[in-house]
């Protein structure tokens, strides 16, 4: 028999691709609220504030020149080492961060997998989000040893949550037709698990990692705060010492140098996003 | 007429299946039907009345809990109500996935996802993803994905309910084609009393839950079937004996 091919998908046509491309009013809207952020910045540190008090926000022009052109004054004022503690706790962020993706994710397969194990373990979790991880900076440093397990252990415990709840909820989103295609063939648990749920996953994993990226930079700078010691110390002890001695330039500059880097990791991990998911993944904006 | 004793040429055979769920509900009642090689059989009946749950036990997504259903288990289609493609891989690689899960070779299931991809009429779009389909096309992807394995009894579950009547009727004759092509088995539900006699061999009428089979049509019309055999008058005569068994059904 001959097969006659009906060519009937050249008459039911293919949706066309409708995705977010890059425009110039990409950068208008943050490019006004930059502005006005400079805006309020001169106003707070010329008006706003107490002549007696202008130290402490000093203006933008003065930040500039007093943090970031500056290389380096005496052992601690200046650009280079405020650069140095940002690479010492960038380093602590990111490997905190692999260890909270590679355990978080790991806890999320295993409560994926037993209604149980999942019941057990949620109470705790949301008990370790929820705690105040700074109060329990002394039990901490009863428990273990050394500055660099510390610090990690605080970005864990900060940068959990997210990572776990996304992966879990993103686990379970499966269809259940979709499912029952993978009974029918049989396919084992570890099958389902990576041609099935992990792909369903992604969207979601993807919004957990970017979550769990900005607390893990947050976890670093604070666990710098209560864990430190000699020579180069994290960027959070270095802006806990510019706030003791009033240096506002340096202190502002720290501080400024710390967001980027959490918006740094932000954009990256939605990069990484838009190259895993872009092309499958839908985005529905409603207009 | 439902005491049919499964002939042993039967490729799928209910013998007086019933069905009682575990909260109590009772499903189906003393079904027994068979199909045969070449032999394409519909059941109609009001929503809810377990015809889904039919094909559910053929294919052992739920074990009946009386009388027996014999099968080959190894050689079975299933087409869902919807298309079930997985979004972030391709037609093509849909399409693959289920030989994939039968762990063929990359090269073999390759071949075999083309040759379906050319049987359904989607060669153009192999490298498309489900999101920029139609909801034929995305039908079509999950027809050739079930034909990979060449299996012998295909079971659809209402495949083309939710598609405008256009698309249904080019698709139910692409059904056929493959239908008479490939030679399978198949058992169709669905709510289309038209598409029912327009597709099968056999109509089969359910009741209302518990549901039991209360009337069987042979469908006397040679294939293949053309497109205006729906505006013949004797295809009107058995749609309309059908709707008055099916009344019956809701009662």
């Amino acid at each position: 028999m001959s097969t006659t091919n009906v060519t009937s998908s050249s008459i039911e046509e293919v949706i066309p691709d409708k995705r977010d491309q890059f425009s110039l009013t990409d950068y208008i809207g943050p490019a006004i609220v930059f502005m006005a952020f400079i805006g309020i910045w001169y106003l707070f540190s010329t008006v706003v504030l107490p002549e007696q008090k202008r130290f402490l926000l000093p203006t933008p022009h003065k930040v500039i020149s007093e943090g970031f052109f500056v290389w380096r004054s005496g052992e601690r004022r200046g650009l280079q080492p405020i650069l140095l503690s940002l690479w010492d706790s960038a380093k602590i962020a990111l490997m905190g961060l692999s260890i909270t993706i590679v355990v978080g994710m790991s806890l999320a397969v295993l409560m994926s997998s037993s209604r149980w194990l999942e019941r057990a373990t949620w109470p705790y979790l949301v008990a370790v989000q929820s705690a105040p991880v700074l109060a329990l900076t002394p039990l901490i440093r009863a428990l273990i040893d050394g500055t660099q397990t510390q610090r990690l252990l605080v970005v864990v415990l900060i940068a959990m949550f997210p990572i776990v709840s996304n992966t879990l909820f993103g686990l379970l989103s499966a269809d259940k037709s979709q499912h029952e295609l993978f009974t029918l063939q049989g396919a084992s648990k570890w099958t389902r698990l990576v041609k099935l749920q992990f792909p369903a996953a992604l969207p979601n994993i993807f919004v957990g990692l970017r979550i769990s990226a900005g607390l893990a930079v947050i976890g670093a700078v604070v666990g710098d705060f209560y864990f430190r010691q000699g020579g180069v110390v994290g960027i959070g002890a270095q802006i806990d010492v510019y706030r003791n001695r009033l240096w506002g330039a340096e202190l502002i500059t720290a501080i400024i140098l710390a967001s980027s880097l959490g918006l740094v990791v932000f954009l990256f991990f939605g990069w990484v996003s838009r190259r895993a998911i872009g092309k499958w993944h839908i985005i529905n904006r409603g207009h | 007429m439902s005491e049919v004793p499964a002939s042993s040429s039967a490729l799928l055979s209910f013998n007086n299946v019933s069905m009682t769920f575990d909260e109590g509900t009772k499903a189906l009642d003393n079904v027994s039907l068979s199909i045969n090689a070449g032999e394409f059989v519909t059941v109609v009946g009001p929503s809810g009345c377990g015809k889904s749950t039919l094909l559910r036990i053929a294919s052992n997504l739920e074990a009946n809990t009386g009388g027996t259903c014999t099968i080959d288990r190894n050689s079975i289609g299933y087409v869902f109500q919807d298309a079930t493609l997985m979004p972030w891989r391709t037609v093509a690689r849909n399409v693959e996935l289920i030989a994939e899960l039968h762990k063929l070779p990359k090269s073999d299931r390759q071949k075999l996802a083309a040759e379906a991809i050319e049987l359904v009429g989607l060669n153009g779009f192999e490298d498309k993803y489900p999101r920029q389909l139609s909801g034929g096309m995305r039908m079509r992807a999950s027809l050739a994905r079930s034909l990979v394995m060449k299996p012998k009894v295909f079971l659809f579950d209402e495949p083309f309910g939710a598609l405008d009547e256009i698309t249904r009727e080019r698709l139910n004759d692409e059904l056929l084609r493959l239908f008479q092509h490939e030679g399978f088995a198949g058992l169709f539900i669905t709510h289309s009393i038209t598409e029912a006699v327009y597709m099968s061999t056999k109509v089969l009428v359910m009741s209302a839950r518990p549901g039991k089979i209360i009337a069987s049509f042979d469908v006397p019309f040679a294939y293949p079937r053309s497109h205006d055999l729906r505006y013949e008058p004797e295809f009107g005569e058995l749609c309309g004996k059908i709707s008055h068994a099916l009344r019956g059904a809701h009662e």
